[in-house]
C-alpha cells in the first residue's frame, strides 16, 4: 500500500458572521496518495472550497478550523505555526484559483511574479530563478517563453493566464496541488487543454491533485477518487466508478439523472427539487432531507451515519440502512 | 415550411474599440421557426450574446436586416415588437433590482404596456405568472436578494413572459445556476414551450445543455456562424473542423466513456476580434487549414437536409 | 483498487458498523410533504431599509453618535424657551443694565446680582458664564450652534440639489455631454478652495453689504450668510456630482437597467425606478458627510471674520471673539470648540456608520 501524503480527519471548518456562526464544513474525512487525483465535487455552498482553503491555511479572517485534523506525511499541520504555513504553502501544497486574473498581480510581469515564488522557496540565485521560471512555461506548454516572462497578466488570453498560475504553483515541485474550480471560467475547448495539461504534468511529476469542481464531466475525466458534499457534510466518498456506476446516496443519484447527457437526450431531465440549501438553517438531520424524493421520518431529525459499503466505497445515506433492515441485517454492497 | 417566425439577414454589429473596429458579429444570417428552438453556441467572445442584444435593439446594429413575423424590426417597429419579443439574462443576480419586490419586477412590462385595467388584474396577472415558474403567492412582496439563484432566474423568465411574448431571447440563462437547479430550469423552458408555443433562441457556451434544448444548433466563432444544423444531426455528423473540436472537448460525466472520449485539442487561443485574421476566422489554429482559407473566407453552404457549413475544405 | 479510508472497519458486514435493533418499521416510512416542508422555511423576509438599520442599530459608535446629535438638535429648541437670557441681550437685574456681569466664569454670579438675590430676588444662573459685552454666553452658545446647524445643513442641501441634478445629467447622459460637463467639473476642483471662498466672501460682501438685502427675503440672513451659500453652491458640488456620475454609470451597467430597456421602459422611468433608488443610499450618506464639512467651513469662515453678522453669534465667530482673552478667560473658547468637536465627530461617525450599514459594495 503506498504512503498517503494527505489525509484529513474529522474536519470541521466555521465562519463567525452577522447572523451568528456558521459551519460550513462538517466533518470531512479522506486521504490522498501521491500520483492520484481526488475530485471533489457539490454546489455552492456545500463546502468543498472551505474544505480546500482549511488545507492550505488561507481561509478568511472571520473562519477557523474548530476541530479534526490534516495529516501531511503524518504531521499535524492545524498546530504550525504561521512560518512553517508558509513554507507549506508553496513548497509542500500549491493551490491555483478559478480566476487566475485576480490571483495574479496586475502591476508585475509574469516573470517578476514566477521568480519571486522561486527565489522564496528555493535558495537559487536570480539567473537560475530566471532559467527555473523558463523551464516552468516550457513545461505548462507555453511557447516562446523568453518573452512572455515580459508581459503582464491582463496580456494574456485566460487559458494562458491559467497555465502561469499552474507554472507557478508548480514551480517548487509541491506534493499536491489543490485545483479549486480550475476551468470554470474557461471556454470548452480551452478548458480540455488545462486537463491534458493538468493529466500530463501528473504523469511527469507524480504530484496528487485535489480538484474542487462542480462539474461532473471535469471529475469524471480527472478523478480517480470521488467525494461528494452536500450542506457542508460528505454524502457519499468513493472511487470514480462507484460514484457513477454505483451511487449509493440519493443526492448523488440525482445529481447524475438531472444533468444532460447523451442518454436522456429528447426525454426531459429529471431535476431535484427546491433550492440549495442555507448553512445558516441546518436541518437536524440529513442536510439534503428536504430536497430528497424519498426522504424518510428518520432522515429529518437524524443525521445519517456513515456506512462502508465495499473496500472503496462510503456512504452516508439512511435509505442504505433501510434497504438492510427489510432484508433482515444481511451485507451491505 | 413555415413561414419562419425570425428571420436575421446578414446581421453586422461593429464597435469602435480604441479607435479600432471590432468587429462582434460580421454578417450572420439565420432563421428561427415558429415554436423552436435554435440553439447558439461558442466561446467568450465570439459574439453570441452581442447577436442576441442587437436583434432586439438594444444596440444600433451596423449592417443587416431583422425580420420579426415578416416585418422588418427598426428602431420604429421594435416599439411595438418588444411586447412579442423578450429576453432572458444570465446572471440572475445582477439583472433584479435589488430595490423592487417580485411583483414589481414582474409587474414592470404590465406597467410599460399597460396590460390590465386596474389594479386587482395586475395583481392577478402577476400570480399567474408567477404560478407558470413554480413560485409561490407569498413570495409577491419579498426583495430579490431573498432568494436563491434558481428562483432569481424563475423571477426573471416571469418578467419576459408577462407580455405574452411568442419568442424569447435566453442568454446563458442555467450558466450561473448550480447543476441541480440547472435541470430545473432547462424543463421549465421546455414546459413554457409546449404550453405556450414559444420560439427561443437559447444562447449558451454548455454544449450539454443546449444539446438537451435545441431542435437546431449554430456554432459561432469569431462572429460568425461556422455551422448549422439539426441538433442530432450536428452531434452525430459534425462538419466543420471547429464544431468537430467543439463537441469532442466536452467534459462527459461518465469516467468509462471519458477515457474512450477522443479530443480533438485545439493549438492556441482564440485570436482576438481586434485582430481577425484575413480569410476564414477559425484557419489559425485549424490543422486543415490551407493557402485558400487565409486568401478567403468560406460562406454557408448546404451539404445536404439543411445542415450548413462554411469551410473550404467539403 | 485502494481503500479510500482507513476509519472504518474493513468488513462490509453492516451489522458491526450499525446497531439495526434500535430502528423500527416507522422510521423508514416516507416522510409526507409537510414534514419536509418544515425543514425548508424560508428567512424572515426584510428590506434593504430595515437590513441596512439592523446593521447600523448594531454600531455603537454610530448609535451614540445619533443620541448627540438628537440631544445637541433638543436643546437648540428647547433651551431658548427656558432660559431668560437672549442672544443679543445684556444682563440686566430687576430692568437695570448690569454692567459688572463682565466676563463671569460658569455659575458665578455679579456683584448686582448677588445683592438682589440676597434680598430674595431669582437670577437664572450663567451656565457658560457671561462674554465681555456682559450677555449670557450659554445662550450664546446655543444659538450659535443653531446658526452653524442651520448653515451645515442647508449648504449640504444645496450641494445635493445641484450635484445630482448635475452628476445624473452627466452620466445618463454619456458621450460628449458628459465629457464637457466634467471637464467643468475638473477645472472648478482644481480651484484652491480657502481662497476663492475669501475672494469670493469679500466679492459679495462688497456688492451685497450696506442695505441692499434690505426689503429682500434675504434680510435676516444677512449678507455674509448669503455670500456663504454662494460660496458652497458654487464650489462644493463638484465632489457630490462625480459621486453621482460614477454611481450612475455602474448602475447603468447592470443587466437590470438592459432588461427594463428590452421590456421597452421609457427612459424617464428607467432613471425614476431603477437607477435613483440604487443610488439613493450613496447619495445619502455623502450628504451626512457633507454636513460636518460645511459646519468646518462656516466656523473657519467666521473665525476669519468672514461669516454670520454680530450680534447674530455662530460657533466660529463664538470662537473667533474668545481669542482676546483666551488666557484669563479660557472657558469662553472651550464651549464652542467642544461643540464644534461634537458636532462634527458626531456626524462623521453617523455618516461611516450609514455607510457601513447601507453601502453594498463594502459588504461581505
Amino acid at each position: 500500500m503506498t504512503e498517503n501524503i494527505l489525509e484529513v480527519r474529522d474536519l470541521h471548518t466555521s465562519f463567525e458572521t452577522d447572523a451568528g456562526e456558521v459551519s460550513a464544513v462538517n466533518g470531512v474525512s479522506f486521504t490522498i496518495a501521491p500520483g492520484k487525483t481526488l475530485g471533489i465535487v457539490g454546489e455552492s455552498g456545500s463546502g468543498k472550497s472551505v474544505t480546500a482553503y482549511s488545507i492550505m491555511g488561507i481561509l478568511a479572517e472571520n473562519g477557523h478550523i474548530t476541530s479534526g485534523s490534516i495529516l501531511y506525511k503524518g504531521e499535524d499541520i492545524t498546530k504550525w505555526d504561521q512560518k512553517q504555513m508558509q513554507s507549506f504553502r508553496g513548497e509542500k501544497c500549491s493551490i491555483i484559483f478559478q480566476d487566475p486574473m485576480t490571483s495574479l498581480n496586475p502591476v508585475f510581469t509574469i516573470g517578476n511574479q514566477l521568480e519571486e515564488a522561486i527565489l522564496l522557496h528555493t535558495d537559487r540565485n536570480k539567473k537560475e530563478a530566471r532559467e527555473r521560471a523558463i523551464e516552468m512555461l516550457t513545461l505548462v506548454g507555453i511557447n516562446e517563453p523568453e518573452s512572455r516572462l515580459k508581459m503582464y497578466p491582463h496580456e494574456l488570453s485566460g487559458g494562458l493566464r491559467q497555465r502561469v498560475m499552474i507554472a507557478m504553483a508548480l514551480a517548487c515541485e509541491p506534493d499536491i496541488l489543490i485545483a479549486d474550480e480550475p476551468t470554470t471560467a474557461l471556454d470548452v475547448t480551452i478548458q480540455a487543454q488545462i486537463l491534458e495539461l493538468m493529466q500530463d504534468l501528473q504523469k511527469k511529476l507524480g504530484m496528487a491533485i485535489i480538484i474542487v469542481t462542480h462539474d461532473l464531466g471535469v471529475i469524471a475525466e480527472m478523478a480517480d477518487e470521488i467525494i461528494v458534499m452536500y450542506g457542508g457534510r460528505v454524502c457519499e466518498r468513493g472511487s470514480a466508478e462507484d460514484i457513477f456506476y454505483r451511487p449509493a446516496h440519493e443526492y448523488t443519484k440525482g445529481l447524475l439523472r438531472s444533468i444532460p447527457k447523451a442518454d436522456n437526450w429528447g426525454k426531459r431531465l429529471e431535476p431535484i427539487a427546491g433550492s440549495p440549501i442555507n448553512l445558516l438553517n441546518l436541518p437536524e438531520g440529513c442536510a439534503f432531507c428536504n430536497r430528497c424524493s424519498s426522504a424518510m421520518k428518520i432522515c429529518l431529525h437524524e443525521v445519517p451515519q456513515e456506512l462502508r459499503l465495499s473496500d472503496s466505497h462510503l456512504a452516508s445515506c439512511w435509505m442504505n440502512v433501510k434497504k438492510a433492515f427489510e432484508e433482515g441485517g444481511a451485507d451491505l454492497g | 415550411m413555415d413561414e419562419p417566425l425570425l428571420k436575421v439577414e446578414d446581421l453586422k454589429q461593429y464597435f469602435k474599440v480604441k479607435k479600432m473596429q471590432l468587429k462582434a458579429v460580421d454578417g450572420v444570417s439565420f432563421t428561427i421557426r415558429p415554436n423552436e428552438t435554435l440553439g447558439l453556441v461558442g466561446e467568450s467572445g465570439c459574439g453570441k450574446t452581442t447577436v442576441g442584444r442587437s436583434i432586439l435593439r438594444l444596440y444600433e446594429p451596423t449592417g443587416g436586416h431583422v425580420y420579426f413575423k415578416g416585418e422588418e424590426v427598426t428602431d420604429k417597429s421594435i416599439k411595438h415588437l418588444r411586447k412579442d419579443m423578450q429576453m432572458v439574462f444570465q446572471d440572475p443576480y445582477s439583472s433584479l433590482n435589488p430595490r423592487m419586490t417580485v411583483e414589481d419586477i414582474i409587474g414592470e412590462p404590465l406597467d410599460t404596456h399597460h396590460l390590465y385595467k386596474n389594479k386587482k388584474e395586475r395583481y392577478e396577472e402577476i400570480l399567474h405568472l408567477m404560478s407558470l415558474v413554480g413560485l409561490n403567492a407569498e413570495h409577491a412582496t419579498r426583495y430579490a436578494h431573498e432568494f436563491s439563484g434558481g428562483q432569481r432566474q424563475r423571477i426573471g423568465i416571469a418578467r419576459a413572459l408577462a407580455t405574452h411574448p411568442s419568442f424569447i431571447i435566453c442568454d446563458e440563462p442555467v450558466s450561473a445556476l448550480d447543476v441541480s437547479i440547472q435541470a430545473q430550469v432547462i424543463n421549465m423552458f421546455e414546459d413554457l414551450k409546449t404550453s405556450l408555443g414559444i420560439s427561443y433562441l437559447f444562447i449558451a457556451h454548455d454544449l450539454l445543455v443546449v444539446q438537451h434544448i435545441s431542435d437546431r444548433i449554430a456554432v459561432m466563432y469569431l462572429g460568425k456562424i461556422v455551422e448549422i444544423a439539426d441538433t442530432a444531426d450536428l452531434y452525430d455528423n459534425p462538419l466543420h473542423p471547429y464544431t468537430r473540436s467543439l463537441l469532442s472537448a466536452i467534459p462527459i460525466p461518465d469516467p468509462e466513456e471519458a477515457k474512450k472520449q477522443e479530443r480533438i485539442i485545439l493549438e492556441g487561443d482564440v485570436p482576438s476580434p481586434l485582430h481577425m485574421p484575413s480569410g476564414c476566422p477559425f484557419r489559425t489554429r485549424c490543422r486543415y487549414a490551407t493557402e485558400q482559407c487565409s486568401a478567403e473566407c468560406p460562406s454557408l453552404t448546404d451539404r445536404g437536409d439543411g445542415h450548413l457549413s462554411a469551410c473550404w475544405n467539403q | 483498487m485502494k481503500p479510500i479510508s482507513d476509519t472504518l472497519p474493513k468488513r462490509n458486514l453492516l451489522s458491526s458498523q450499525i446497531d439495526l435493533s434500535k430502528f423500527n418499521g416507522t422510521d423508514f416510512a416516507p416522510a409526507t410533504d409537510e414534514e419536509r416542508a418544515q425543514t425548508d422555511v424560508m428567512g424572515r423576509s426584510t428590506t434593504f431599509f430595515r437590513d441596512g438599520m439592523r446593521r447600523l442599530r448594531k454600531n455603537p459608535l454610530a448609535m451614540i453618535s445619533l443620541v448627540v446629535l438628537v440631544i445637541i438638535v433638543l436643546s437648540i429648541f428647547i433651551f431658548p424657551a427656558i432660559v431668560p437670557y437672549s442672544y443679543d441681550q445684556i444682563i440686566s437685574v430687576n430692568g437695570v443694565r448690569d454692567m459688572g456681569a463682565k466676563n463671569l466664569a460658569p455659575f458665578h454670579y455679579s456683584a448686582m446680582e448677588q445683592a438682589y438675590m440676597a434680598k430674595g430676588g431669582k437670577v437664572f444662573p450663567h451656565i457658560f458664564g457671561t462674554d465681555e459685552m456682559c450677555r449670557d454666553y450659554f445662550i450664546r452658545v446655543i444659538y450659535g450652534t443653531r446658526v452653524s446647524l442651520a448653515v451645515g445643513l442647508f449648504a449640504s442641501l444645496l450641494v445635493l440639489i445641484i450635484g445630482v441634478l448635475y452628476g445624473s445629467i452627466s452620466g445618463y447622459a454619456g458621450g460628449k455631454v458628459d465629457l464637457i460637463m466634467m471637464r467643468i467639473v475638473d477645472i472648478i476642483y482644481s480651484l484652491p478652495d480657502l481662497l476663492m471662498i475669501i475672494l469670493l466672501s469679500v466679492v459679495f460682501n462688497e456688492t451685497l453689504g450696506g442695505d441692499r438685502l434690505q426689503g429682500t427675503i434675504f434680510q435676516n440672513l444677512g449678507s455674509n450668510m448669503l455670500s456663504m451659500f454662494i460660496v458652497f453652491g458654487l464650489l462644493y458640488w463638484v465632489g457630490m456630482a462625480r459621486l453621482v456620475r460614477g454611481q450612475i454609470l455602474t448602475i447603468k451597467s447592470n443587466d437590470y437597467v438592459l432588461a427594463s430597456k428590452s421590456i421597452g421602459t421609457k427612459s424617464r422611468k428607467i432613471i425614476r425606478k431603477h437607477i435613483l433608488p440604487n443610488c439613493a443610499s450613496v447619495i445619502i450618506i455623502t450628504t451626512a458627510l457633507e454636513i460636518p464639512s460645511a459646519i468646518f467651513t462656516e466656523s473657519y469662515l467666521s473665525f476669519l471674520g468672514l461669516g454670520v453678522q454680530a450680534p447674530m453669534p455662530s460657533l466660529g465667530s463664538l470662537a473667533n471673539a474668545a481669542r482676546d482673552g483666551l488666557i484669563l478667560y479660557p472657558f469662553k473658547m472651550f464651549w464652542p470648540a467642544l461643540m464644534i468637536v461634537l458636532i462634527v465627530l458626531a456626524f462623521n461617525l453617523l455618516g461611516d456608520g450609514l455607510r457601513d450599514a447601507f453601502d453594498p459594495k463594502l459588504r461581505k
